[in-house]
């Protein structure tokens, strides 16, 4: 399990090609990899937004996170998980978070993705402020994750 | 001795300040700490608290020593 927190842009797909290269011991040992990729959008709630800030709770975020991980890992049969998060300013289709999980299959995969998401979502501390066209704002809700 | 409180996001804005120590010799409860420190400002509801990085209810006792925080919300990942 690998979790970081970075104010340097995010490359998902380069920190997962450089991840696997080096997880030799679980070569050949997973048929699932599952990858959810969070990305900046330009509009909210019927604004532009131009740029946003994401604060944190630094050390408790990398706990909570963990945390979150360690339950994940006991409710399905995963491999590994590599959780990378952005903080500090963001612009637009620039990457927020990269989760992926391995897995034996495909199942446990899908799942565990989507559970350490939605569970990041709801208690992990970060915080999103959005700076618009005019003024900034602070998100105070989080969305299903559907479109509504 | 003292407890030392954080305060992040729009907390921390509408508070004007992120950390303080209050100097105490005994424990005390969440609401005390925040009624001592900030007297003219009641506590929004939807308000969530850890003590030593770990969430709490409410009604928890803070110890001397410990790291408090109070913080909205929380609005990670992506929308």
């Amino acid at each position: 399990m690998k979790i970081k927190i970075i104010e340097a842009e995010l490359n998902p797909w380069q920190e997962m090609e450089h991840y696997q290269a080096n997880m030799t011991t679980l070569s050949g040992k997973f048929g699932a990899t599952n990858i959810f990729v969070g990305t900046m959008r330009d509009f909210n709630e019927g604004d532009v937004v131009t740029s946003m800030t994401l604060e944190h709770y630094s050390g408790m975020t990398e706990k909570q996170l963990a945390k979150i991980i360690e339950k994940t890992e006991q409710q399905y049969a995963i491999l590994d998980v590599l959780l990378i998060h952005r903080v500090g300013l963001l612009l637009p289709n620039q990457p927020i978070v990269l989760i992926a999980v391995w897995a034996v299959h495909r199942g446990d995969a899908f799942d565990a993705c989507r559970n350490i998401m939605e569970a990041l979502k709801s208690s992990a501390p970060f915080w999103k402020k959005e700076n618009l066209i005019e003024g900034s704002r602070w998100v105070t809700k989080n969305t299903q994750g559907y479109q509504t | 001795m003292s407890i030392t409180v954080r305060y992040f996001a729009s907390l921390s804005e509408v508070l004007n300040k992120s950390e303080e120590k209050l100097e105490t010799t005994t424990a005390l409860d969440i609401k005390e700490v925040w009624n001592q420190l900030n007297p003219d400002k009641i506590m929004p509801n939807n308000t969530l608290v850890a003590i030593n990085m770990a969430y709490v209810e409410m009604g928890q006792t803070v110890q001397i020593d410990d790291e408090l925080a109070f913080f909205p919300p929380v609005t990670g990942g992506a929308l």
